[in-house]
This record gives structure tokens, C-alpha cells and sequence, in this order.
């Protein structure tokens, strides 16, 4: 079989690899460059497990073919934390008790965090629509949705703080504050 | 209500059992760093595929694999012949035998028949993932197909196909057991005697369990030490081991098995299947690392399925509408062979849960277990407890119909009384405790239920359709005691294995033979060792799923990790506190019934200056310089826990939804769940298992099932067609709690890990039922569907 050399960026790295005209992108992150955080639940799109960000949009790696990625950025769970601090969605996940096994939690996080980045302050229903995508079978759910907002209400509170910093106007919500301290 | 959760130094030794502090697992989890099965690479590792039969039922004439054989990439292709030739045993071993049951003999690879979709036919060696897939495709396997049968009552029929031809019996036929329970002369007599009757014909649907990961198995056989090394999808490692040992002829001191993280399992990874024996079996012929990862379809093929039950379930009553006696026969698919505890599903865990939360004078129950040509049916969560359960309450509540009476009532009238513990049913089992009507009261308080039954009647007017169903439901948790498994058919025993080890500088770790799978294991027994020994929760670290390092184990399934496997753990514990007592007084100079233990410090009686810490206890222990006569150095306690009895969690659930019966749509409008699961370790970690729990069985209620067609051809293969239920299918759920400790373990806990899927699926179609009550609709089958709602209004009476 003919093979294809591409180049993905990965959480910010580089990387170089040679890969069949068929290889689906979850396997070349997972196989070929070790980022494992991807988990494999269906090879159909359906249960979102595989959920990585590719140039800013959620999408489902099993049914993207790496050689559509060439030339990319991807980022997958393994890049959500910085500098040791995790990522607000990841914090949200933790205190609210939003996984259990925790296999199909790296894709629900990407597809919260790509839902995040649309809308900052999805209600209940709206975050449950953007969810319709990925499929968990131990938690019920309810604490997902639980920690999306919570996860909403920390970049809202950063991001006030962020503006605050600067000289802005903008008033930080003591609950917000409250709930950040400690972190 | 959401409860929040706490960090773990926010918590003093003092309080650290029963709050709710974060889960330990996590930070591995969502930085994408815990390892699950298809997640171990090595260079050397080559790949697994297996070709499985696409028929239902056919005779396999001739299997051609040289051409497959020849492909580059491929290392070896193997059939049953193979496995034969190696002299390897080959066949998966039944875990639990009933009297007179039929146990047919089921090799990991077929070899002249095939007798379900799925069956494996050869399996495929590769260098590459890939082209392990791409050789499937090559082997010629010519088959002579025959007829199917998947209806297990039709399947018992004389007419139907066989599924096994049984060379030791006179009589063909598909039924693998006839079994019975309860007293059946007494039941007839409550029913010639009964003021009022009701029935109910119903079925239990087949469901496949689907863990988000798939099974997978790495295996690697190392000649020069002949030991072989197993990471597999396993609820019960040293289970899987003793069983590969059997299937494989290797010896089980040989075997290691190891549960990496797991990504679900729901039952379906306790049972032994051919693929992780295949892996090995292909591990130790190539002398190579061998992974298999299975695909969805695969685990929508070859995942054990659940439930599959055909019933008819009668309820006699009194003038009173007292509950006097209930009248059972099930039908129930085994598949087409008995998987590891399957023959104990529809038996011993359903027959004996149908008394409910009920006092019921007589019962007598008859199950029919039948082979047919689908996957092999096992234990799925709440196994056998959920089906019982749902005929008891659909039963109570065409009960409560039939006498007029409101459903609640009619339940709080048929209660076990609170001052009735423990109670011995006519079902062969003695509830431990319980007190019911509580939670039946905090339930309809939290759905305020008189208001909510007039805006029911207001509605109507408005000819809207409001339903309330409820489920007041018991379960088994903890199966027990070894002994009396034993003389009804287990093959293992259902003990479980805890070792403590306080090390020289008083830290711990703490080792269970149960097998966590995204229970929190980790958390919770930190948790009760740190309770026991005083010792700080961050200071004790947990190890499961290993048998190298684990002495013995169970496992984990039928929510049992914590009544058993925790209990364990505090009986190993407190060996340790009784070996460190000793010590303490010899080293405090006084005698061991003057020292004090409390919070983690032994002190004198009167004198509490004069006190040490377990930890410089520990550190005496190990430099073992100055111990009590015949004590020995160290400080570590194993214990074997065997529990007196089953825990009997209980509680109410209450589904309210409003049906449309011009298009059958179902909406939710409230779910109340009240669970009563005894002590609770951490409230966070039970009101996660309660939510994970009602999920699916409101996916059972509303969306799920597994379709084969009369060819024996898996419909809903995939999860494009079995509908497991998304974000937006299932409701918030508002969940509380009543507290009624077990009294016969240490820690009073009950499990409730099946407790949510056990409940839910009753609540939700007695409040559909309820809804469309004005159209003299009694039942409708699940999952109930909008074409199911709209033809069951439009067949009614009322309705057409």
C-alpha cells in the first residue's frame, strides 16, 4: 500500500510521520505518537470517545483520516492542562464528580471545551445538545452537565479577573471567587 | 440538590468515612495519563483479529486460510483444528451448575458448527492492527446454513431447530434447565382463595451492556520463565485467571493477570470468553507480545447480553387488596452456550428477589432456561434482580388498580412492616433489614404528590396525559455466604480477600482482590483503612487488579465490593491495630487491656500522657528490637472476609412524565429517587452509581434492545441502531436518602452499584402506564417506543 508522509502538530509539537492512505487519525495520534488521552469506543462517529481539536474545532478522530489532517494543529486531552494546572473543564470534571470509568471523558472535555468556546454561558439544555455527540454509560450524565457549568462559571471568573487586571470595570462575583480559591 | 465535594486535606482522620471527598482516580483520568488495555504498546507486540461467523446457525464444511496465510504482515492464521493439534483443553468452563442442567461443551473457537452470530471461526495474526483486519477478509469458510431459533419460549418448542445435539440424552431439545422455587401447593391455594386476581404477560428484553471500552486483551508468554503475563478488560482478575488456567492447561502460579485501568464493564468483562484465551493461547505459539483489541461491532456481537426474559407473573390479593400469594413462569434465552455464572442469572438471583419489599404468604416461581441462537446471556447490571423486580412491581401495580386503591397506598398496605427484620421470604432469602415506608414517603414528598395528582385530574380535563409509576424495589447486593453458593451450584466462592500493610514509616498500602472499573475503589477504601488505623487518608495508598501482588481475589460485580471486598479491608485492619496493641504495651509497659485506640494513638487507660502513634508502633514493629514475647516483627494482616449473609438495599423511585397519545412521545417531568443502601462511605461516590444506574435503566424503559431476526442475524449491531441513551434522553434526576445500616458487616454498608438500574425501568413504565390509564392501556412491553405508545392507545377500547 502506498503510504503518505504528513506533518501534525500536536499539542504544540511538531511531529513527522508516515502514514497508509487509511490510517484514521485516532490511531496515528494513539499508535504512531503515543498520545493515548483519545480513546477508541466505536470507529463511527457515534459515541465521541476519539473527540480531539483539530484547528479549533471538535471532531471525531476515528472517522477523520490523518492524511486530512496534514499540516494541522491538534490538540488532544493531554494538552488541555498548563503548567500543571488543569484546564477549568478538567477541574469541573473532578468537583463534580463528572466521570466514573473515565473512558469516554478525554472526548466529552474536548467537546465541552470546543462548546465553551461558542457559547460561555450554555444552560442546561444547550450543553445537553452539544453532548449529544458522546455517549457515557456510567454516570447518568447529570454530572457532566454539572461540571461544563462549573467550568463555564471559572473562565467567566478568569476572565473577569483577567479584564479586572487590566484596569477594567469588570466585577468578579464573590460565589465565583469563592468557588476558584484553593485551586 | 447537587452535593459538593471535598478535598481530601480538608478532611480529618475523624470524619474522613462518609464524606464525600474527591475521587483519588481523577487527575490520571482527565489528563488523559491512566493506561487502559489497548493503551500498552510494545515494539514486538503483534495483532489479533478474529474472523466471526456473519450466520446465526450453520454447519461450517471447509475453511480455506493459505490465502490469508500468504499476505505480507500476516504471522500465522489459526482454527480450532490448531488448537486441537497443541493438545491445549480449549473449552470455557460453566461457574455455577444447576440440577439437571444441560452444560454443552463451548470451545474458544468453533469447529463444526456455528451457533450464533459471532462465533469465532479462525483468528488471524499480524504485525499491524490493520492488516491482522484485512486477512479476516481473506479466509474462505464455506458454510451449509441452517434454520434458527432466538425466541426462547418458541425455542423450547419440539418443532424448533436444535442448537446442540446431546449425545448422552434420549431427548433433543433446547431447554437447558426446568427450575423451581417456592412453595407451588401453597400458592395454588392463595390463588383458589383469592377475592381478587391479576396478570400480566411481559417480557424482559435483551440488552447489550455496552462498556464504553470495548474488551481487549494484551498477552505475552515468556518461554525461558513459561509464565504468562495477561492485561485484560477484567472485573475479577484472579477469576479470569483461575479460568484461563483451566482453558489453556497452563498453570495458574504460571499466570499473571492484570486489570489496567477499565473503561466499564457493567458484567460484561466477568465472564471468561474465548478472545482473551485466544490471545494468550496465540501468545504462547508465536512466543511474541499478542493484543486484541475488540471493535464496537464485535462487543455488539460477542459482549455477554442481559435480561431476555419471557414472563407471565400472577398476583393473588384479598378482599382487602392484601397482597396472598404470587404465581411466576419465565422463559428465559440462554444463548447459544452458558456463559461463566449465566446459569445462576434467572435462577437463583431472579426467582428469589419476587417477593419485593412485599410480605407475600406464598410464592412459587418456575424458570425455563432455553438455548437459542444468539449471544450467550449473562450477568448484566443488576442481573436476574432488575427482571424480578419488574415483575413484582408491574404486578403491584395492576394491583393497586384492580382494588382501586392509589399505588402508594397499596404498596405501604403489602409492606414487610419495619418491625418484620430480618425477614424470611418464601423465596429462600432472609432480609437483613429495612424499613420501607420511609423512603416511600420521602419519594412522594419530593414529587409533593397530592398536589401533583390533582394537576393530574386538571389535565386530563385539558386532555393532557400526566403518569406517576413507582418502583419501591429491594435488591441482593454482596452474594453470600461461601457455603450455601456452594450447595446451590457456585463453583467459587464469594469471599473476598484484604491485606494491610502499614510500613516502616506508617504509611499503607492497602491491597483488595475486587476490581474496580470506575467505582472509585481507590478513594472509598482509602477512605475506610484510613477510618480503621487512624492514619491519614493521603498517607494510604490502594491496589487492585494485579494477582502478582493481590493474595486472592473475587472480583468485582453484583455490588459486592464494598459489603464484602471493604469489609475485608477493615477486618485486615483491625488485625493490625490488635498486633500494634500488643507492641504498644509492651513498649508503654502496661498490659494490652489498659491501652486506648483512638484517631490513630494508643495511649494509656487514665494516663494519656503516656501514649504512642500506630505509625512510631510501625516503626518499633520493623526495627523489632523490642517486641512483646511470640509476637512477630512487621506490621501487615491479611483476612479472607466471608459474609453471613446477603445485604438487602432497598428504596422508591417515583418517574413522573406526560405522554402524548396522538404521537406517543414521552417527556419527562420529574425523577425522584429515594435509595437506602445502608452507611454510606462517600454520599458523592453512591449519588454517582444512583444516577449511572437510572441511566441505563431508563435505557432499558425507553430506547434499548437487542434485535435478532428469525435467521438469527444481530439487527442492532451497532450503536447506530441500539439506542443507547444520549445527554438529552435522560432527565435530572433528583435523588435522597434513608439510612438503615446492615447489621452483619462492619460497616453496615448494603452496595449500590445496580441499585438505579434496578429501580428505573418499573417506575417509568408504570408512569406511562399511569398516563394512559383513561385508555385502559395495562402494559406495554419495553422499550416502550412512540409506534408502541400510539398502538397501544389505538388498539384500546378507549382509544379506537
Amino acid at each position: 500500500m502506498t503510504e503518505n508522509d504528513i506533518t501534525l502538530t500536536v499539542n504544540g509539537t511538531e511531529h513527522d510521520l508516515t502514514v497508509e492512505p487509511r490510517t484514521l487519525l485516532v490511531h496515528a495520534l494513539r499508535d504512531e505518537l503515543g498520545y493515548t488521552g483519545a480513546n477508541v469506543g466505536c470507529e463511527s462517529s457515534l459515541c465521541g470517545a476519539c473527540t480531539v481539536d483539530m484547528d479549533g474545532d471538535a471532531v471525531k478522530s476515528c472517522t477523520v483520516l490523518a492524511v486530512q489532517a496534514d499540516g494541522t494543529e491538534i490538540e488532544t486531552v493531554e494538552g488541555l492542562a498548563e503548567d500543571d494546572e488543569f484546564h477549568p473543564i478538567q477541574e469541573g470534571f473532578q468537583k463534580e464528580h463528572g466521570l466514573q470509568c473515565g473512558y469516554c471523558t478525554p472526548g466529552m472535555m474536548m467537546t465541552a471545551k470546543d462548546l465553551l468556546e461558542r457559547n460561555s454561558s450554555p444552560d442546561e439544555g444547550e450543553i445537553r445538545e452539544a453532548l449529544e455527540g458522546n455517549l457515557c454509560r456510567c454516570t447518568g450524565y447529570q454530572n457532566i452537565v454539572n461540571a461544563v457549568e462549573f467550568a463555564a462559571d471559572r473562565m467567566d471568573a478568569d476572565t473577569a479577573e483577567d479584564v479586572a487586571a487590566d484596569g477594567g470595570t469588570a466585577t468578579i462575583d464573590d460565589s465565583d471567587v469563592g468557588r476558584t480559591e484553593g485551586q | 440538590m447537587s452535593m459538593d465535594t471535598i478535598e481530601a486535606d480538608e478532611v480529618d482522620v475523624s470524619d474522613v468515612l462518609g464524606s464525600a471527598i474527591e475521587r483519588r482516580e481523577d487527575p490520571a483520568l482527565i489528563t488523559g495519563e491512566g493506561t487502559y488495555t489497548d493503551d500498552i504498546q510494545d515494539p514486538e507486540m503483534a495483532h489479533m483479529a478474529v474472523l466471526r461467523s456473519q450466520y446465526g446457525h450453520a454447519e461450517i464444511e471447509s475453511i480455506d486460510t493459505s490465502e490469508a496465510e500468504a499476505m505480507d504482515g500476516v504471522i500465522a492464521v489459526y482454527t480450532a483444528e490448531d488448537i486441537e493439534e497443541t493438545g491445549t483443553p480449549g473449552d470455557l468452563p460453566v461457574g455455577w451448575l444447576l440440577p439437571n442442567l444441560k452444560t454443552p461443551s463451548h470451545p474458544i473457537l468453533a469447529k463444526d458448527r456455528v451457533r450464533y452470530q459471532g462465533d469465532g471461526v479462525a483468528v488471524v495474526v499480524a504485525e499491524e492492527r490493520y492488516v491482522a483486519q484485512d486477512a479476516l477478509d481473506r479466509i474462505d469458510v464455506e458454510y451449509d446454513r441452517l434454520d434458527a431459533v432466538v425466541d426462547p419460549k418458541a425455542a423450547v418448542d419440539e418443532s424448533a431447530p436444535q442448537v446442540h445435539e446431546w449425545e448422552d440424552s434420549d431427548v433433543q431439545s433446547n431447554q437447558a434447565f426446568d427450575w423451581e422455587i417456592g412453595d407451588g401447593d401453597a400458592t395454588d391455594e392463595a390463588f383458589e382463595n383469592a377475592a381478587h386476581t391479576v396478570s400480566v404477560d411481559l417480557e424482559n428484553q435483551r440488552l447489550i451492556p455496552n462498556a464504553m471500552e470495548p474488551r481487549a486483551t494484551v498477552a505475552e508468554y515468556k518461554p525461558g520463565t513459561e509464565e504468562l503475563e495477561v492485561f485484560m478488560t477484567s472485573q475479577n482478575p484472579h477469576l479470569h485467571r483461575q479460568l484461563m488456567s483451566a482453558v489453556l492447561g497452563v498453570p495458574e502460579h504460571k499466570i499473571r493477570v492484570v486489570a489496567p485501568e477499565v473503561g466499564g464493564g457493567f458484567g460484561s468483562k466477568i465472564h471468561h470468553y474465548p478472545d482473551e484465551a485466544l490471545t494468550s493461547w496465540c501468545s504462547m505459539q508465536l512466543k511474541r507480545p499478542v493484543k486484541w483489541q475488540a471493535t464496537r461491532s464485535e462487543t455488539y456481537l460477542t459482549d455477554a447480553h442481559g435480561r431476555d426474559h419471557i414472563t407471565h407473573g400472577e398476583l393473588a390479593m384479598d378482599e382487602d387488596g392484601t397482597i396472598t400469594g404470587m404465581r411466576v413462569k419465565t422463559y428465559a434465552g440462554m444463548g447459544a452456550y452458558l456463559s461463566t455464572f449465566a446459569p445462576a442469572v434467572p435462577t437463583y438471583l431472579y426467582g428469589t428477589l419476587l417477593s419485593g419489599q412485599y410480605d407475600i404468604p406464598a410464592i412459587h416461581c418456575n424458570v425455563i432456561g432455553a438455548f437459542t441462537n444468539g449471544a450467550p446471556v449473562d450477568a448484566y447490571r443488576g442481573a436476574g434482580r432488575p427482571e424480578a423486580i419488574y415483575v413484582v412491581e408491574r404486578l403491584v401495580t395492576l394491583g393497586a388498580r384492580e382494588m382501586g386503591m392509589d399505588p402508594a397506598e397499596f404498596r405501604r398496605q403489602n409492606f414487610v412492616p419495619s418491625d418484620g427484620f430480618p425477614h424470611e421470604t418464601p423465596v429462600a432469602v432472609v432480609y437483613d433489614s429495612g424499613d420501607y415506608e420511609p423512603a416511600l414517603d420521602k419519594a412522594l414528598e419530593m414529587v409533593d404528590y397530592e398536589a401533583l395528582r390533582e394537576r393530574q385530574a386538571e389535565l386530563r380535563e385539558d386532555g393532557r396525559y400526566l403518569g406517576i409509576g413507582f418502583s419501591s424495589y429491594i435488591e441482593a447486593c454482596g452474594l453470600a455466604p461461601s457455603e450455601l453458593a456452594g450447595q446451590l451450584g457456585a463453583q467459587a466462592g464469594l469471599w473476598e480477600s484484604g491485606l494491610v500493610r502499614v510500613h516502616p514509616t506508617g504509611k499503607v498500602t492497602a491491597f483488595s482482590g475486587t476490581s474496580g472499573h470506575g467505582q472509585g475503589h481507590e478513594t472509598t477504601y482509602a477512605q475506610i483503612v484510613s477510618d480503621e488505623l487512624g492514619i491519614p487518608y493521603d498517607d494510604i495508598e490502594i491496589v487492585e487488579g494485579d494477582t502478582d501482588e493481590i493474595p486472592q481475589g473475587m472480583g468485582t460485580y453484583g455490588s459486592r465490593s464494598a459489603a464484602v471486598g471493604g469489609s475485608a479491608l477493615v477486618t485486615s485492619s483491625q488485625k493490625v491495630v490488635e498486633k500494634a496493641r500488643k507492641i504498644a504495651a509492651h513498649l508503654l509497659e502496661t498490659g494490652e487491656e489498659d491501652i486506648e485506640f483512638e484517631n490513630g494513638e494508643f495511649s494509656v487507660t487514665g494516663a494519656p500522657e503516656r501514649s504512642m502513634t500506630i505509625q512510631e508502633v510501625a516503626q518499633q514493629a520493623y526495627l523489632a528490637h523490642n517486641m512483646p514475647e511470640g509476637v512477630e516483627p512487621g506490621l501487615e494482616e491479611t483476612s479472607f472476609y466471608d459474609p453471613d449473609n446477603f445485604t438487602f438495599p432497598f428504596g422508591t423511585h417515583v418517574a413522573v412524565v406526560e405522554v402524548d397519545p396522538e404521537s406517543g412521545e414521552i417527556e419527562f417531568e420529574q425523577y425522584a429517587a429515594v435509595d437506602d443502601v445502608g452507611n454510606q462511605i462517600n454520599p458523592k461516590i453512591v449519588e454517582g452509581q444512583v444516577h449511572g444506574g437510572i441511566a441505563q435503566g431508563i435505557g432499558q424503559a425507553l430506547y434499548e434492545q437487542a434485535v435478532y431476526d428469525d435467521n438469527g442475524t444481530l439487527v442492532s449491531g451497532s450503536m447506530q441502531d441500539y439506542a443507547v441513551p444520549k445527554a438529552e434522553h435522560i432527565p435530572h434526576m433528583d435523588t435522597d436518602d434513608t439510612v438503615t445500616p446492615s447489621p452483619h458487616n462492619p460497616l453496615g454498608v448494603k452496595g449500590v452499584g445496580e441499585a438505579g438500574t434496578i429501580a428505573a425501568p418499573q417506575a417509568v413504565v408504570n408512569a406511562v402506564t399511569d398516563a394512559l390509564s383513561p385508555f385502559g392501556v395495562d402494559h406495554i412491553d419495553m422499550p416502550i417506543t412512540e409506534e408502541k405508545v400510539w398502538r397501544a392507545v389505538n388498539e384500546s377500547e378507549e382509544g379506537s
